[in-house]
């Protein structure tokens, strides 16, 4: 089973949502939509849902045109960001509510019903209504809702946003096992960068309805085609550092200059943007290769055991993430250093130049 | 706290007095309502309420009321439902003046629209009978079922029926299964207030009936007689108009305290 989607298009009130989308999954396979809030995830989902109509474009099940069928005879579950449950009925119904609305047998309803909250360790909440829960076990009623009803789509919005942390992590590592064995298309949407690593499978980058860039979410974060679609796949936000590439030197706007070295004296001459996450920008100089700069400290943030630190060049801003305690004063100068292997560049149209030389083993911002 | 309790009592006391004396004079003799004051009736009677229960053209006009109230109470939330719905989930060419212009409906004082309904259902045979007032009061109560059931209509999240149509519900089973039970406390408040408002209203009642509609509050005025005023069941048909709306303000006493807090009332 393929879902295919063709320049799909949709704008409400001039403002366009999405914005010429294709993008093709497979059977069985699991799909990340990572993009800002705004960025049209919602809007997409709703597409592949069938609860609003694209103005232009397609979407096809098996090469078959679907663009037009109502919601109810697809076979697709949705899992919102609230939880979105029957609350007069007890969770038991909730479950078995669309297997009901299939005119399934009794006894069949009944088996799956409890597998399913056996899986979602919901089986001793089943007689209880969905407000007399907490909100992960709401949210576990309405995943095992879009599990026993087995669709071929699975369409889940921002399923975590609103569990706390604890529950966030537990069942972003079940969610995949558990719908890996259905053989649906699993489509999820996330703002968080992180939480599209975790899940793995394929990332689709959005920004401001478009797609930028789709492929394993691996490739998509460690060669991103463009600048938008690595900041959109980098939290805290990519560092940017631009200005006009001039043989071994790079001019900033405040007409300052940095020596450049290795290869990077080798891209074009022109407007530059070199780009780096914010874990491999360092107070410490390491072995390898790097690029130093005199930055101003505008401040720290420090959660746990790794410490955000905010510096300024000039005008501007990076983001740098240290492992261990830096407590360091606003306005101090020092000197932090950006590993050469780990540097993007992109052009003046944002498209990739050169893709950093790490190592295999990246960590994980 | 002793204090409170006071101010609490006496204005108790000033609510409850004209009930009371209402209830005293349904149980005294004419003689000696126009006789001198008796805090409460020296010599009981429940002849009042024995002819009340005995004449027909006395009881018929409780009948009556009750007919045209539950029928249009009925016809009122029926209407307001899928016109609420549609007001609380769709967008369409002016949907926000037809919604004030519905509400702007009921200030128009009943008294103008006596006399078109008069001559309306004359003309085609209503008047006279119970639908003729049903109907009538719909023109004021559908449109307060609209507004309050919009309210809590809107408090419903649209997620919830999206996941009814991606479950494969059809609309009227998702109404009927999924939604009517969601908003049953809103229904509850709609219904209450048409209920009131039909009970109460007086002048298109006695307007669009004659004789065998009659409703008890029209009935009520025949007691000014050549012979008099009868005091004693004057009060005791008063007595027995209160009751029906005390009963139902006891039976939806709870959705109306989850009516205020959620919704539009």
């Amino acid at each position: 089973m393929t879902l295919s989607l063709e320049a799909v298009t949709r704008s409400v009130a001039d403002e366009i949502h999405v914005d010429h989308v294709s993008l093709t999954f497979i059977r069985g396979s699991l799909n990340v939509l990572l993009g800002p809030t705004l960025s049209g995830k919602t809007s997409l989902m709703r597409i592949m849902a069938g609860l609003d109509m694209p103005d232009r474009g397609q979407i096809k099940f098996d090469g078959k045109d679907t663009t037009e069928l109502p919601v109810g005879k697809r076979n697709i579950a949705m899992v919102y960001q609230q939880f979105i449950n029957y609350p007069t009925l007890s969770v038991y119904e909730n479950i078995a509510s669309p297997l009901r609305v299939a005119g399934i047998k009794r006894e069949e309803i009944d088996r799956r019903v409890k597998e399913a909250a056996q899986l979602l360790r919901l089986t001793s909440m089943l007689d209880r209504t969905p407000l007399q829960l907490s909100g992960g076990q709401q949210q576990r009623t309405a995943i095992a809702r879009a599990l026993v009803k087995r669709a071929d789509l699975v369409l889940m919005d921002e399923p975590l946003a609103n569990l706390d942390f604890k529950l966030r992590e537990e069942l972003r590592e079940e969610l995949p096992r558990i719908f890996s064995s259905s053989g649906a298309i699993f489509v999820y949407a996330t703002t968080e960068p992180s939480e599209a690593l975790l899940l793995g499978g394929n990332t689709a980058t959005l920004w401001q309805g478009r797609v930028t860039q789709f492929g394993p979410t691996p490739t998509v974060y460690r060669r991103p085609k463009d600048l938008i679609t690595a900041q959109v796949f980098s939290d805290p936000p990519l560092n940017l550092l631009s200005g006009i590439k001039q043989n071994d030197q790079l001019v900033l706007n405040g007409a300052e200059t940095l020596q450049l070295f290795d290869d990077l004296t080798s891209l074009p001459d022109g407007p530059t943007t070199l780009a780096f996450r914010a874990h491999h920008m360092s107070l410490h100089l390491s072995g390898s290769a790097s690029l130093t700069l005199q930055v101003v400290v505008g401040g720290s943030e420090i959660s746990g055991s790794e410490s955000f630190v905010h510096v300024a060049l000039g005008k501007t801003k990076f983001v740098l993430l240290e492992q261990g305690v830096h407590r360091i004063d606003a306005g101090t100068r020092l000197d932090v250093h950006v590993a050469i292997d780990h540097i993007f560049a992109f052009d003046a149209a944002g498209l990739l130049l050169r893709t950093p030389k790490m190592e295999f083993k990246e960590a994980l911002a | 706290m002793k204090s409170s309790r006071i101010v609490l009592l006496v204005y108790i006391v000033f609510l409850m007095l004209p009930i009371y004396w209402l209830v005293n004079m349904s149980l005294k003799t004419n003689s000696e309502i126009t006789g001198p004051l008796t805090l409460w009736p020296t010599q009981i009677t429940f002849q009042n309420y024995v002819k009340i229960f005995t004449d027909s053209s006395w009881y018929m006009g409780y009948v009556n009321a009750v007919l045209y109230v539950l029928i249009n109470t009925v016809i009122s939330v029926v209407l307001a439902l899928p016109a609420a719905y549609a007001f609380s989930r769709y967008r369409f060419v002016g949907d926000k003046h037809l919604f004030f212009w519905l509400l702007s409906n009921r200030m128009a004082p009943a008294a103008v629209f006596a006399l078109p309904f008069f001559n309306l259902y004359q003309a085609v045979g209503l008047f006279d009978t119970v639908w003729a007032v049903a109907l009538a009061h719909c023109l004021f109560n559908v449109p307060l079922a609209v507004w309050i059931l919009e309210g809590f209509i809107s408090g419903v999240p649209r997620e919830i029926d999206e996941t009814a149509s991606i479950d494969g519900y059809s609309f009227p089973r998702f109404f009927g299964r999924i939604f009517i039970p969601l908003i049953a406390n809103g229904i509850g408040v709609a219904a209450f207030f048409c209920f009131m408002f039909s009970w109460v209203e007086l002048l298109l009642a006695r307007t669009l009936t004659a004789t065998n509609a009659k409703p008890i509050s029209a009935i009520m005025t025949r007691t000014v007689s050549a012979a008099g005023m009868d005091w004693g069941l004057l009060a005791a048909a008063g007595v027995l108009t209160i009751i029906p709306g005390a009963v139902v303000i006891w039976f939806v006493r709870n959705y109306i305290a989850k009516g205020f807090a959620l919704g539009r009332v």
